[in-house]
């Protein structure tokens, strides 16, 4: 007999199909009815305490396990609050699935109580989206979402569900195969460009390749490594490719742009061919564009078709996924025999490598300076740690200073820059990856405005450890006013007093250390890893005039990277 | 440039939203667009008039979205293309009997006639509308409503026929 189900029993009932383990979220009027089959539910609920919060969690596990994050709200506010984690998630390509309340479709349209009209506010920072109109869809709409967000570039994808197609009856139906006749992502490259990139490899004399976060998204990693070492070539790995080649293999050099080592920048800079997989060209990679690798022909490996061609002209376009596109290039070099020597170019980048590294200096007896604490943070864990950023100077040196050997234990919001995103996003990772130590590096800017998700952390018993950067401003933007606006600071320094970071952590139900000398940092890191039944948070007392550099201004040429405030006199 | 798009999408709820949102977000300009169903009660057809050097990228957006099934850019000359006009000028009783001739030239119906204006009806391919409607400025355009453009492919075939018997 065909079983009968609720809307809402459908949905959990869906997402169990979908091997949904967790889901982050928050109830309210709208979705209420999806909350009691939860209670039946095998999936586990991490309720959040802010919807921004629910979003960036789903973000971080996505991040953390290559697996879709799902995130289930209710209407109005809860929507609109959520948007800022689809956007997020929208520019960096994470698999989200997101379901909201909504008034019943009785209601819709009539401005009543919480309602937002969440489907047109989120069609622009979703890979797709849609409003359900009654409970008979739900299994195969959910369906859908989780192919669309996990296939092709993946996205975040919203599910707007009334109140009555959630209480409604439907009879329950396993969904069939998704049919969208209009979306057929591409998996392999086309055989003749790949043919012609590597024509292109093979005539290179400074070929460089340009990895982007895409090589991660698609499980690429082995077949990256295996291609670069059959080339034999330089590597510039971007801040959403952290971890997709190690950072001691020594072809790997490191973060290129804005505040890229200048061996990376350089290198791409000097080039003439680059090898691009699964990047895009970012603002923050080129500088003014019309300056950037002036001398390079392009090679553009991309699962979207749209990112081709969009900043930068291309020599030989190759659309498909990273995984399959590296491993026909593999194969056709291999083919081809022995590639050229490099080792006259791989010196020169070398060169550049060593007359330029990534330098500070920790005075003993000044200020802690944020890199030694990412440092010692490193060799004290043996790199063993998901680091999770949020957005600023902390994340620049984060991601310049540690050295990551694996992939998906970097995560950070790269393309939308969102302040906030450490806490919560380490929430999620750390929920999805419980055996692994899961650091937040964050900002005293950032904690403040995602910081209450301690109590999440806490209450749900994820153990999360958390380094707050206290420089006691908005350390970043503060760098752009001591360097482009004559120094005149506006709204960019903190209290230094308030908040109190421990007294914050413990009231939320952390421990909360601090570290105010040099000699203090290896000590209370050493302490927080003692630590495993409860999330700990220390504070650094930090520098607050230390600046990131290397440094590309905003728009600059990247052939003038500026390396230290003496470059500026 | 004006270039002539064919979109066919699937027929959903929405679906213009989503085009002319991504436009919108895009900053392509859109300088006509019109939707109606196709022989395919499942798909709906899209004719976008845009203007901007940007096609590859209006191209490859409009396929991101994912209702979007297959997208044509028409090269000029390689497809029919059809207007429609209202146009209402001043007719004064004293000059009607020359505006009426003139309309009947361009096979513009007449489809109100006022105390002092005539309302004409014109279809046809763009050009010709934009002639008609220069002509009848002389007299005085009162109100004008135009649609957007719809766009066929010529039928290959058909076109090299007509060719040989000429």
């Amino acid at each position: 007999m065909p079983e009968q189900l609720t809307g809402a029993e459908a949905l959990i009932r869906s997402l169990e199909h979908e091997g949904v383990e967790v889901v982050f979220g928050m109830p309210g009027g709208a979705i209420l009815p999806a909350y009691d089959p939860l209670l039946d539910s095998s999936i586990r609920h991490v309720l959040a305490r802010h919807e921004q919060g629910a979003g960036h969690m789903a973000s971080g596990y996505a991040h953390a396990t290559g697996r879709v994050g799902v995130a289930l709200v209710t209407s109005g506010p809860a929507a609109t609050n959520l948007l800022t984690a689809l956007q997020d998630a929208y520019m960096d390509s994470v698999p989200l699935v997101a379901i909201t309340g909504q008034v019943a479709t009785t209601a819709i349209g009539n401005d009543a109580f919480q309602e937002a009209h969440t489907w047109g506010m989120s069609m622009p920072a979703t890979k797709h989206n849609e409003l359900i109109t009654s409970a008979d869809q739900i299994p195969d709409i959910i369906r859908e979402a989780f192919h669309l967000a996990s296939t092709g570039r993946k996205g975040p994808v919203l599910v707007d569900i009334p109140k009555d197609a959630l209480a409604e009856t439907m009879t329950w139906h396993r969904p069939g195969e998704v049919r969208l006749p209009g979306y057929r992502p591409a998996v392999k490259g086309h055989p003749r460009q790949v043919k012609a990139a590597v024509d292109l490899i093979e005539r290179a004399e400074r070929p460089v390749l340009y990895v982007g976060g895409g090589v991660i998204a698609a499980g690429a990693t082995e077949e990256l490594e295996q291609f670069a070492e059959m080339l034999n070539v330089p590597m510039v790995t971007t801040l959403m490719a952290r971890g997709a080649f190690p950072d001691s293999n020594p072809l790997n050099l490191g973060m290129p742009g804005m505040h890229g080592t200048y061996a990376a920048t350089t290198a791409m800079q000097r080039s003439d061919l680059l090898i691009t997989i699964g990047a895009r060209f970012d603002d923050r990679i080129t500088g003014n564009p019309k300056h950037f690798a002036p001398e390079a022909k392009v090679i553009h490996v991309d699962v979207d078709p749209a990112e081709i061609g969009k900043i930068r002209p291309v020599d030989v376009p190759v659309v498909g996924d990273a995984k399959s596109v590296l491993h026909q290039l593999i194969v056709e070099t291999e083919r081809r025999g022995p590639q050229p020597d490099r080792d006259e170019w791989l010196a020169t980048v070398h060169e550049w490598q060593s007359a330029h590294p990534l330098s500070y200096v920790q005075d003993p007896d000044g200020p802690i300076q944020q890199q030694y604490v990412i440092e010692e943070l490193h060799r004290i864990t043996g790199g063993d740690a998901t680091i999770v950023a949020g957005v600023g100077q902390h994340q620049m040196w984060a991601s310049q200073f540690w050295g990551f050997d694996e992939p998906r234990r970097w995560i950070n919001s790269g393309g939308l820059g969102t302040m906030g995103y450490a806490i919560p996003a380490a929430i999620g990772a750390k929920a999805g990856t419980p055996d692994e130590v899961v650091f937040a590096i964050d900002g005293d800017g950032c904690f403040q405005m995602t910081g209450t998700e301690l109590i999440t952390a806490a209450v749900e018993n994820i153990p999360i450890k958390i380094a707050v950067m206290n420089n006691q401003s908005l350390g970043m933007v503060k760098q752009w006013q001591n360097l482009f606006y004559d120094g005149r600071l506006s709204q960019t320094e903190l209290s230094p007093t308030v908040p109190d970071f421990v007294k914050f952590a413990e009231a939320c139900g952390c421990v909360g250390l601090r570290a105010d000398r040099p000699d203090e940092v290896a000590g209370v890191i050493e302490q927080a890893l003692a630590i495993n039944d409860r999330p700990v948070l220390i504070e650094f007392t930090c520098d607050p005039e230390a600046m990131v550099f290397p440094m590309v201004p905003a728009g600059g040429s990247n052939d003038d990277v500026i390396l230290s405030r003496e470059d500026l006199a | 440039m004006n270039h002539v798009i064919a979109v066919i999408v699937e027929n959903k709820p929405g679906v213009l939203a989503r085009v002319s949102s991504m436009f919108a977000r895009r900053g392509f300009n859109i300088h006509s667009l019109t939707v109606g169903p196709t022989e395919d009660p499942a798909m709906s057809r899209m004719t976008v008039v845009v203007d901007g050097p940007e096609m590859e990228q209006i191209i490859k957006q409009l396929y991101k979205l994912v209702h979007t099934v297959k997208v044509t850019e028409f090269e000029p000359g390689t497809a029919i293309e059809r207007e429609i006009m209202l146009v209402r000028v001043n007719a004064d009783p004293k000059r009607r009997g020359e505006i009426l001739d003139a309309a009947r030239v361009w096979e513009a119906r007449a489809v109100d006639v006022g105390v002092a204006t005539i309302t004409f009806e014109v279809t046809g391919a763009p050009e010709r509308l934009a002639d008609f409607l220069q002509l009848m400025n002389t007299y005085g355009v009162v109100s004008l409503a135009k649609s957007g453009r719809i766009a066929l492919p010529r039928d290959q075939k058909s076109a090299k026929k007509h060719l040989k018997s000429a």
